[in-house]
């Protein structure tokens, strides 16, 4: 059994769900060999920490009925610089202005020669060639399917299960929000408005969707692409966006009497990386409604690979997290 | 453009050689041939068809140089355009001079609007439309993709354009 001494830097909706997967799978995680001990969990206010391993049930339950996850008053930064672990999951909200915490985190680990697993998208959209450099240099591993895609296996898929092609495009839908509200706006022949306020009211969109239906999540998650698969030192200023706020239902009826459908596609290959609504074919892989997330690689060797899947959601999300920290410690 | 055509040949040798002789003459560019050898017409000549590419100012020299040398012509098809797209605009496309979006893509020569579908939900509001482009080629097809949408942005129209490979472009 290797033991793997681990920090949850982030409690929110992410951080709970690798909680909660850590959990649940438990027995299964002990029959390959691992044993992943939380050491420390802080939130953006508190810290639980003890070296023999927090006790994850009671951190849920304290988070949840009191807000706070534990007494200590350290930051997530001070626990990444003292505590001594080897791996920091990294699940702070992403700020695509400055990277925001989750940089500062992630440095601090590489300094510390920790590896990081994140579903963090900030620092990787806007510092990802000083964010490998770093890694390097702290002799870490660095792991970050969760950014792209939720549990929908991209970056993986391209790196490891498709190793040998080199891939020439990859296109798809990679933000659930915008793939529900035009879904239902085709669905209803309703307006963008009316079926923006039905995805927050359901919890699908957040109360300021800019971030979402404008397009810029899709273009952060665009550039981790282009960088990691591409080989690119893009940011995300880097993406020409259009959103999906001026699609309206007529379009969409338009679109469907010729035989098509209207989705917020994210594209992305050596010499372009683009985000807008475009026209899908009815009867093409990429038409996927709802709320699901789907990605088209386009491969020398193996022609066009598609993936579907949720893109996000707490245990989704977590789950992309745990693949990612199975896959380093597994011998 | 593309032509195809249905020419009658005598069983005599060199008659092939003869009939294809006009179109390389004129730059045409050769796609096939087919030669029903063990056909035969009513008046006793031989099937052939061919489809060959020519810029259409050439066509009518290559029938004339195929009269001369006696080969009868049965049936000409010509189609130009051989590419369909689509595309989805949306904004204020008629007072935008929606006369002048359509000519700058048929003004090219190499692809034309041949449908529009117009959706103008109330005054004030913007319109949708749905525009068919045929185009010469798929290389075509997409310039003149990007034709419309650099005419759409001076204009704020927002432009909804089929995936890439839809296009068939990668």
């Amino acid at each position: 059994m290797k033991t793997v001494r681990m920090s949850i830097i982030g409690f929110g909706a992410v951080g709970q769900g690798v909680a909660r997967v850590l959990i649940d799978k438990k027995e299964y995680l002990e029959a390959v060999g691992l044993d992943f001990r939380v050491v420390a969990i802080a939130d953006s206010r508190t810290a639980a920490i003890d070296k023999n391993g927090v006790d994850l049930t009671a951190i849920l339950y304290r988070k949840q009925t009191e807000g706070i996850v534990g007494p200590e008053k350290v930051t997530g930064l001070e626990i990444i610089k003292e505590i001594d672990h080897e791996l920091v999951i990294e699940t702070t909200p992403t700020d695509i202005v400055t990277g925001g915490a989750g940089l500062e985190n992630m440095l601090m680990a590489f300094k510390h020669g920790r590896d990081v697993v994140t579903s963090n998208k900030g620092p990787l959209a806007m510092k990802y060639a000083e964010l490998m450099e770093a890694a390097d240099e702290g002799d870490s591993r660095f792991r970050f399917e969760a950014t792209v895609g939720g549990a929908m296996p991209v970056l993986n898929l391209a790196k490891d299960a498709l190793a040998g092609n080199t891939i020439t495009n990859v296109e798809g839908i990679f933000n659930g929000t915008c793939n529900y509200i035009l879904s239902r706006m085709m669905e209803e022949h309703a307006p963008y408005d009316q079926m923006l306020a039905e995805a927050q009211e359901l919890g699908f969109a957040e109360t300021d969707p800019t971030y979402d239906v404008e397009g810029i999540d899709t273009a952060c998650k665009m550039v981790i692409l282009a960088n990691c698969i591409f080989g690119m030192n893009a940011t995300h200023e880097d993406v020409t966006v259009t959103g999906i706020t001026k699609i309206t239902p007529e379009a969409l009826l338009l679109a469907q009497n010729d035989g098509y459908v209207i989705k917020l596609i994210g594209e992305v290959n050596d010499s372009m990386i683009n985000v807008g609504p475009k026209l899908v074919p009815v009867d093409h892989p990429l038409a996927v409604g709802g709320s699901l997330n789907v990605a088209s690689l386009q491969t020398d060797l193996s022609g066009p690979v598609t993936v579907t899947g949720r893109g996000a959601g707490s245990i989704e999300t977590a789950s992309a997290i745990l693949s990612d920290m199975i896959s380093i410690y597994r011998e | 453009m593309r032509v195809s055509m249905d020419i009658e040949l005598k069983d005599i040798p060199g008659q092939l050689l003869l009939a294809l002789k006009p179109v390389s003459e004129f730059k045409g560019n050769l796609i096939s041939v087919v030669h029903h050898h063990e056909k035969r017409t009513p008046r006793g000549t031989i099937p052939v068809q061919i489809v060959f590419e020519t810029k259409p100012e050439n066509l009518n020299n290559i029938i004339s140089k195929l009269e001369e040398s006696d080969i009868g012509i049965a049936r000409i098809d010509e189609k130009r355009y051989f590419e369909h797209g689509a595309v989805i605009l949306i904004g204020h496309i008629v007072h935008t001079d929606i006369q002048d979006t359509i000519d700058t893509i048929d003004n090219t020569g190499y692809a034309e609007v041949v449908d529009l579908n117009l959706s103008m939900p109330k005054i004030n509001t913007p319109s949708s439309a749905s525009l068919k482009i045929d185009a010469v080629s798929k290389a075509h097809l997409e310039s003149a993709i990007e034709l419309l949408k650099d005419i759409a942005s001076k204009k704020d129209l927002l432009v909804v354009e089929p995936i890439k490979s839809e296009l068939g472009v990668i």
